[in-house]
Formats: C-alpha cells, sequence, structure tokens
C-alpha cells in the first residue's frame, strides 16, 4: 500500500508542480489545491498506514494497533487552513480579473494599469 | 576606564537634552567632555613614563574571549591624549565655527561618537573590541564627511571614504580571526609575545594581506589615498579632527601596535617600506596642483602617513623613535593648520589660495599661529616639527643599503611638503590684500585660542624636548618594539649631516615657492592621465558593481512568477534527489502490506480525474477533476483510519467546487498562455519533481518510526480529556491554542474574501 500512496503522492505533485508553473491565475490555483492534496496524503504517509484501526480509546485494541492521532490532527488543520487560502485566491484572482481584465500573470507584473 | 572610553557615546545621548537649554550653552560646556578624558589620560603620565603598563578588563562575552580588555602604555597614552587634546580644541572651534547653525547639536553628537570609538580604538586590547570601534570610527567618518548631506559631492566623498575603509575593515576581520587561529587569543598583547608563531604560521602572508589592507586604506595609503583629499568636503573642524590628526592615524597605530609580533619578518617591513615611501613622494607630487587650502593640506597629510610607514618598515630603534616624534609633531602642527585654513574660510568665504592674500594685518593673531604651526611643519629649529625631521632623517640615512635612495626620496617628498606648507601658512597673509567674498576680520577667541595652544605645544615640546618626550618615548618604544632603548632626544644635535639635510630640504621646498609658475606648467601635462589616478579604478569598480547588480537582477528578478517558482523547484528537488541517491539504498523499501482491489480502482479515478484537471480545455471539466480528486482522498482516509479527516475532507470539496462554480463559471473562455516548448519543459520538470517525490515517500515508509507522542496521546486522552475521539481531544485540548490560531486565520481569510467582493469602484 505504500508503493500505491508513492505512486498517487507523486502524480499530485507532478500535476501540481505544473499548474503553478502556468501562466492563467485559475491553473496556478487549482495547482495549488492539487499540490495541498498531495501534503495531505503525505503527511498521513510519513505517519505510517494503518488500515480500519481509527484512534477510539474505548475500542479495546493495544496502543501500537492504532493509526499515530497527530498526522491526523495536523491534516485536519491543514485541510481547513487550505480551505481558507483556496476560496481567498479565487475571490482575489476575481477581483483582479475585473480590474486587468485578464487571466494572464504575464500581464500583472506591474502595479499600473494597463489601459 | 571603562567609563571615559565610553564617555563620547554617553555624552552623544546626553546632547539633545543639553541643546534643549540653548545651543551657545551646549557649544560652551560640552569641551569638558574630551578636557576632562584628556586629563584622566595625562594622569597615567608618570606611571606609563617609569615603564608601567596598565591593564584593564570587563567582561563582554567571555565564552567566546571576547572582553573590553584595556591596555595602556606609552603608545596608546601618546594616541589617547593627541586624541582628547586635538579633540578639545576642536570643540571649542567647532561651537564658533558653527555658530548659529541648527545642525550644531548634531555635529557634536557624531564627534562625539568619534571619539569615544577612537579612543576606544588606541586602548583596546582585545581584536574584537579593537575591530568593533574601528568600524565605528568608519561609520562616525561617514556621518561626519556627509554632513553637508544636501550637497550631492558631499554625499559621495561620504559613500566613498565608506565604501574604502569599510571594504578595508572587512579584510582586517578576515586577518584577525586569522590571527585568532594562528595564535588562539584575541589578546593583542599576548600575540605580541609570540612572533615566532604568528611569522611561522602557515596563514603568515594571508594575515599580513589581510591586515595590511585594513590599515592602508584606513590611513590612506597608496594607492588607497582618494577617498582623503575628497573627504575634504567635511566641516574643516572635521577635517581636523578625523582626516589629520586621528583617525587616518588609526591604521598607522594599528600597524605600530601589531609591529612586535610582525617586525621581524622581511614581508612585513618591505610592504610597509614600499608603499610607505611610494605614499610619501606620490601624494607630495599630487598636492602640487592643488589650490584649495584644505586639498593641499590634505596631500599634504598623505605624505605624512606615508613616512609614518615607511618609519615603522624600516624599524630601527632609531625610527621607531623618530615615528613617535613625527607623529605628535604632525598632529600638533597639521591640526593647527586645518583650523587655521578653517578661520581664513570662515573669515574670507573662500579656500583658493589664488584669491587669499594680504591678511596679516587684519588677522595678526591667525597669522602667528599659521607661522608657527608652519615652521614647525617645514622642520625649523626650535620647534617640535624640527626635532621630528631630524630624527626621521637619521633614521632613514641609517637604512644600510637603500638608505642612499630613500634619503633622496625622503628630501624630494619634504620638499613638497615644505611648499605646501608656504602655501598655507604664508602666502594668505603675505603680499597685497585681495579681495574676498567676505570682509575679513580677526577670528573670535574661541577659534583661534585651541589652535594657538597647540602652536605653543609645538614650540614647548620642541624646546623641552628632552624634558617631556623622552621618558614618554622610551616607554612608548615599549609597545612597538620588545627591548627598551635609552637614545635622548634632544633639540640641538650639533652641526652634522641631519642638519644639512633639513636646511637643503628647506631651500628646495622655497625654491619650488617662488618658481611654482614654471614648475606648475610640467606637472599638468602628466597628471592628467586618468589611467594612474586609482580613483578612476574605483570608479570603474563602483559602476561596474551597480550595473552587474542591476544585471544580475533584471535577470533573476525579472517579475515572472513562473520563473522563481522553477527555480525553486529545481533547486529543492535537485537537492532531495541528490540526498536520496547519496544516503538511501533502494534495497530497503519497504512497499507494505497488501492492497484490495477497489483501493487500487480508486486510485485509478484519483489519478484520472487530476490528469483531467490539469489537461481540461473548459474551466468546468477542470473543476469536475478536482472534485474527484478531493472525494478520492476522502474516501482513502476513510479506509485508512481517518474517519474525522474524511468528514472534514467531504464537506471541505463540498465547498470548494461550490464555490470555484459560482465564482470561475461567469468568467470567460478557459485559456492557454505558454507556448508548446514551455509546455513541455515544465512537464520535464514537473515529473521530476513528482518522481523524486515518488521515491521519498517509498525511503521514508522504509525507516523505521517509533512516536512517543503517538503512545502519550493514546493514554492520556481520556484521563486528562476526557475524550474517546483523540484525534478530537488533541484539536480541542492538548493542541488547543493552535486551532485557536486556525480559526483566527480563517477569520481574516473570511473578512478577506467578504470585503474584495464587497469592494467597489465609488462612482464619481
Amino acid at each position: 500500500m505504500n508503493l500505491l500512496f508513492a505512486v498517487m503522492i507523486g502524480v499530485l505533485y507532478g500535476a501540481g508542480f505544473y499548474l503553478i508553473l502556468r501562466r492563467s491565475f485559475v491553473k496556478v490555483l487549482i495547482g495549488l489545491i492539487l499540490l495541498a492534496h498531495g501534503a495531505n496524503l503525505l503527511i498521513l504517509t510519513v505517519g505510517r498506514l494503518t488500515k480500519g484501526n481509527p484512534v477510539f480509546v474505548n475500542s479495546g485494541t493495544d496502543a501500537t494497533a492504532f493509526a499515530d492521532p497527530l498526522p491526523q490532527a495536523l491534516i485536519l488543520t491543514a485541510i481547513v487552513i487550505g480551505f481558507g487560502i483556496q476560496a481567498f485566491a479565487l475571490v482575489l484572482f476575481k477581483r483582479a480579473y475585473k480590474t486587468a481584465k485578464t487571466d494572464d500573470l504575464d500581464e500583472m507584473r506591474n502595479t499600473d494599469l494597463s489601459s | 576606564m571603562l567609563f571615559f572610553v565610553l564617555l563620547g557615546f554617553i555624552t552623544a545621548v546626553l546632547v539633545p537634552l543639553i541643546k534643549k537649554i540653548s545651543d551657545n550653552f551646549l557649544s560652551w560646556i560640552i569641551p569638558i567632555i574630551p578636557a576632562s578624558i584628556f586629563f584622566y589620560f595625562a594622569s597615567f603620565y608618570y606611571q606609563i613614563a617609569d615603564g608601567e603598563v596598565i591593564k584593564v578588563s570587563y567582561s563582554w562575552i567571555p565564552s567566546l574571549g571576547i572582553n573590553f580588555d584595556f591596555y595602556i602604555d606609552g603608545l596608546s597614552l601618546v594616541f589617547a591624549m593627541i586624541i582628547s587634546l586635538v579633540g578639545t580644541v576642536v570643540y571649542l572651534y567647532a561651537g564658533s565655527y558653527l555658530k548659529g547653525d541648527t545642525r550644531l547639536s548634531k555635529f557634536y553628537i557624531y564627534i562625539s561618537i568619534f571619539m569615544s570609538s577612537m579612543i576606544g580604538v588606541v586602548t583596546s586590547d582585545n581584536l574584537m573590541t579593537l575591530f568593533i570601534f574601528w568600524e565605528l570610527t568608519s561609520i562616525s567618518s561617514y556621518l561626519l564627511i556627509g554632513f553637508n548631506h544636501e550637497k550631492e559631492s558631499s554625499r559621495y566623498s561620504a559613500l566613498q571614504a565608506l565604501l574604502v575603509t569599510g571594504l578595508g575593515g572587512l579584510a582586517l576581520l578576515a586577518g584577525f580571526i586569522l590571527l585568532y587561529i594562528t595564535t588562539g587569543t584575541w589578546d593583542i598583547s599576548e600575540i605580541n609575545k609570540m612572533p615566532a608563531e604568528v611569522i611561522g604560521s602557515s596563514y603568515f602572508f594571508l594575515i599580513v594581506i589581510f591586515i595590511l589592507l585594513g590599515t592602508f586604506t584606513k590611513s590612506a595609503q597608496f594607492p588607497f589615498h582618494f577617498w582623503l583629499p575628497n573627504a575634504m568636503e567635511a566641516p574643516t573642524p572635521v577635517s581636523a579632527y578625523l582626516h589629520s590628526a586621528t583617525m587616518v592615524k588609526a591604521g598607522i597605530y594599528l600597524m605600530a601596535r601589531l609591529n612586535p609580533a610582525f617586525g621581524n619578518s622581511i614581508l612585513w617591513n618591505d610592504l610597509l617600506l614600499v608603499f610607505g615611501t611610494a605614499t610619501m613622494l606620490f601624494a607630495a607630487v599630487l598636492s602640487f596642483k592643488q589650490t584649495d587650502l584644505k586639498k593641499l593640506l590634505a596631500y599634504s597629510t598623505l605624505s605624512v602617513l606615508g613616512t609614518l610607514t615607511m618609519l615603522i618598515g624600516i624599524g630601527s630603534d632609531l625610527a621607531i623613535k623618530a615615528f613617535i616624534i613625527y607623529l605628535i609633531a604632525h598632529s600638533l602642527y597639521k591640526g593647527t593648520l586645518f583650523l587655521v585654513a578653517g578661520i581664513i574660510d570662515h573669515e574670507t568665504g573662500t579656500r583658493n589660495i589664488e584669491k587669499l592674500s594680504g591678511l596679516r594685518k587684519l588677522m595678526p593673531i591667525t597669522m602667528i599661529i599659521a607661522v608657527a604651526a608652519s615652521l614647525s611643519k617645514m622642520g625649523i629649529i626650535p620647534l617640535v616639527g624640527f626635532v621630528g625631521k631630524e630624527t626621521v632623517y637619521a633614521s632613514v640615512l641609517e637604512l644600510p643599503i637603500f638608505g642612499n635612495y630613500l634619503i633622496v626620496i625622503t628630501i624630494l617628498a619634504n620638499m613638497f611638503v615644505v611648499y605646501i606648507t608656504a602655501m598655507v601658512g604664508f602666502r594668505p597673509f603675505f603680499g597685497k590684500l585681495k579681495s574676498t567674498p567676505k570682509n575679513p576680520h580677526e577670528a573670535p577667541f574661541r577659534m583661534w585660542s585651541g589652535p594657538m595652544f597647540l602652536a605653543l605645544s609645538g614650540l614647548v615640546l620642541g624646546i623641552f624636548s628632552s624634558l617631556f618626550l623622552n621618558k614618554l618615548i622610551n616607554s612608548s618604544e615599549l609597545g612597538i618594539i620588545s627591548e627598551r632603548l635609552n637614545i635622548p632626544v634632544k633639540l640641538w644635535h650639533g652641526f652634522n649631516l641631519e642638519l644639512l639635510l633639513s636646511t637643503i630640504t628647506v631651500l628646495l621646498g622655497l625654491f619650488l615657492y617662488f618658481k611654482r609658475e614654471y614648475f606648475l606648467k610640467f606637472v599638468a601635462s602628466f597628471s592628467s592621465v586618468k589611467f594612474v589616478q586609482p580613483s578612476y579604478y574605483y570608479q570603474f569598480i563602483f559602476d561596474g558593481t551597480l550595473s552587474l547588480a542591476k544585471y544580475i537582477t533584471s535577470k533573476i528578478q525579472n517579475g515572472y512568477l513562473r520563473f522563481y517558482i522553477l527555480v525553486i523547484l529545481l533547486t529543492t528537488f535537485s537537492l532531495i534527489a541528490y540526498t536520496l541517491h547519496t544516503f538511501y539504498s533502494f534495497n530497503e523499501i519497504n512497499i507494505g502490506g497488501s492492497v484490495s482491489v477497489y483501493e487500487v480502482i480508486l486510485a485509478f479515478i484519483l489519478i484520472i480525474s487530476t490528469l483531467l484537471a490539469v489537461s481540461a480545455k473548459s474551466r468546468l471539466a477542470a473543476i469536475v477533476g478536482l472534485g474527484g480528486v478531493g472525494y478520492v482522498i476522502a474516501l482513502f482516509f476513510l479506509i485508512y483510519s481517518a474517519p474525522d479527516l474524511a468528514m472534514t475532507q467531504f464537506s471541505i470539496e463540498t465547498l470548494t467546487v461550490i464555490l470555484f462554480v459560482l465564482v470561475i463559471y461567469k468568467l470567460p473562455k478557459y485559456l492557454s498562455f505558454s507556448s508548446t516548448t514551455r509546455r513541455i519543459r515544465d512537464i520535464i520538470v514537473a515529473s521530476f519533481a513528482g518522481l523524486t517525490m515518488f521515491f521519498l515517500v517509498l525511503v521514508i515508509s522504509g525507516t523505521s518510526l517509533t512516536s512517543e507522542l503517538k503512545e502519550y496521546f493514546i493514554a492520556e486522552s481520556y484521563p486528562s480529556g476526557k475524550g474517546l475521539n483523540v484525534v478530537n481531544v488533541i484539536l480541542v485540548d492538548f493542541r488547543a491554542l493552535d486551532t485557536l490560531g486556525e480559526i483566527t486565520v480563517l477569520a481574516v481569510a473570511a473578512i478577506g474574501v467578504y470585503s474584495l467582493l464587497k469592494l467597489r469602484k465609488k462612482d464619481n
């Protein structure tokens, strides 16, 4: 299963990096989201994968069999914060598009409006 | 001790408070500061003259061996007394020179910082503390040269001086560190006890080069001399103090201070001798075509600095004696002449010697001071300058092989110094009165009293040289060379070769003075070639550095976001790949347990969705792909024991898709801007990064992991947090503060989103 996760993480990172290298702002944004997914999976994998044994302490299994709760707590935070960033970036993009009339990042290199 | 060394810094802080009373009060009261420092150091005179050495130490960073160690011997005492004495005169003088100027208090702040730094340089026994004070003198010198900062030439000169001496300072630091590595101590007095270790060290060559770069730039030795004449942009009291009597001698001081450790090496001596002699001659010749009073004096200062360096290079007992006398004499008369130049400038409104003549009736006191200082500078009996020059000649003559050549060069250089002196000290006062921009009259008391005092000291020290100088010099030599000497200093040695040479020098100088029209034409033809001017190279390097920086910035900081990302990606992943390749073996990879068919199918969906998100031609298709990725990941969270994550992911993913559709759906066509080549390049880079991540995950999974935190959280979840779901307990209990921060971030983002949506351009 590590192999499976490695493949997924590799694909997500590769796709995310490719997209943030684009000139279109929307693509960069999608790239960022893919990268966030990749990072979340990476944290989960680094904390070791445990199948079907969530950490509810009354379920009777001994401590070593549980999944590690710490990476999960970190990922939870990451998901929520990631959403905040996405929402803000998306609206910022909309705003910038309205003002600069372009989706092309190369056109937004200076602070002056091209009228 | 510490108090008196740091008194200037304290004063700098107090000046704005005293200024509140009145500027006039400030300028009258403040000379007490340098005067008290002078008397403090003068009180050591008898102790030092008896051959004692005073050492005081205050801990600062003992773990690194960096402390406020102060060490006072004859050499330090001579410098400290010169600094505080000339300081007193300059403080008094400036009060009148800058009278009514709103920047007077600023001037006192800068100059007090400078004075303390300078005292620190000459009393520190610790290389590091010395270095810090050294740099502080450079900085205060920068502020003072650029005092008239509204003038562009002032700013330019200030920056030039700072760059040249600052660069030298860096080299000096390197030299000090190497010296520390060699000797294992920052203590100068300790280092001076082990010349064999220093000279025998494998770093010796580098140490000498680095330290000399520092001292040569500071003391404006050829080829770094060019900043000093430009520094004359500073107000005259500053020129008199920093750029004649004290700061430019810091380099000289350091060379003299370290001479016991280095003095026995041929490299050290030869470099000092060659560069000192070059500076002495070169500066003297360059002075010839100057017409500005202060520039003339600056070039003659350069020449003297060269002579002093040369004397340390000769390094014989007699040369060191000459060094001390000449040093004292120069500080007294050159400081005086600068102040006289300031008086003339102040009273007449010009410093151009062509326009100055016949001031003797209008300014008799100034004339007396100028003539007294000039005579001392020319080396005419019975002033201290005479004793100085005699001894210099004697020590040069003593040199076995080069002596004969060197004495010719020395006489030539001194001939120009005599010429300069005649131009500055006599010419403005004699002859017919010329009209000047201002109507000159005698300077106020505060302006002439100080220079008068300095000029008188020159006379007293000359006549009673055997009384005052002898003892001090014998102990000063202790600081420079290792054994004690007993060469008496006398005013009159009888008729001998040195006296003859002195006389010849003065006559040649006067000949030059009266025939200057003829020589000027000759000099003008050769010194206008810019390739012989080191300042040309300074400007070249300066401009070159700026345009190189501009070029690099335009290439690296080109404003294209993706270029930055590309560089970051390549750097990061090359490093990761290199580390993986070098330190880990792929035999230890742990592929992990078995996977079910549905997991493979899910992973397949994830990959397809990702590719869809990447390659979609429409925005909506990309969003569909994105949603697919999110939901698959949520399912994986569910399978791999993370139900909380799965729930969060499901809800967030739904929100994201809704948000995207709402915002983006209304926008025009989904465009692609990049060319095919760019795309292929980016695919290669991204694949490389993805592949590296793939291997990274495999390698990490192969290493063993023990998590104490896991056990702790599981054990404590119910007893401390009263919760069965450990992930929840961590979020709301163990790491509650993090969660609070997270909520805050979300709140800020929400405010941002709201305000961006509501933001409207105001209709006129």
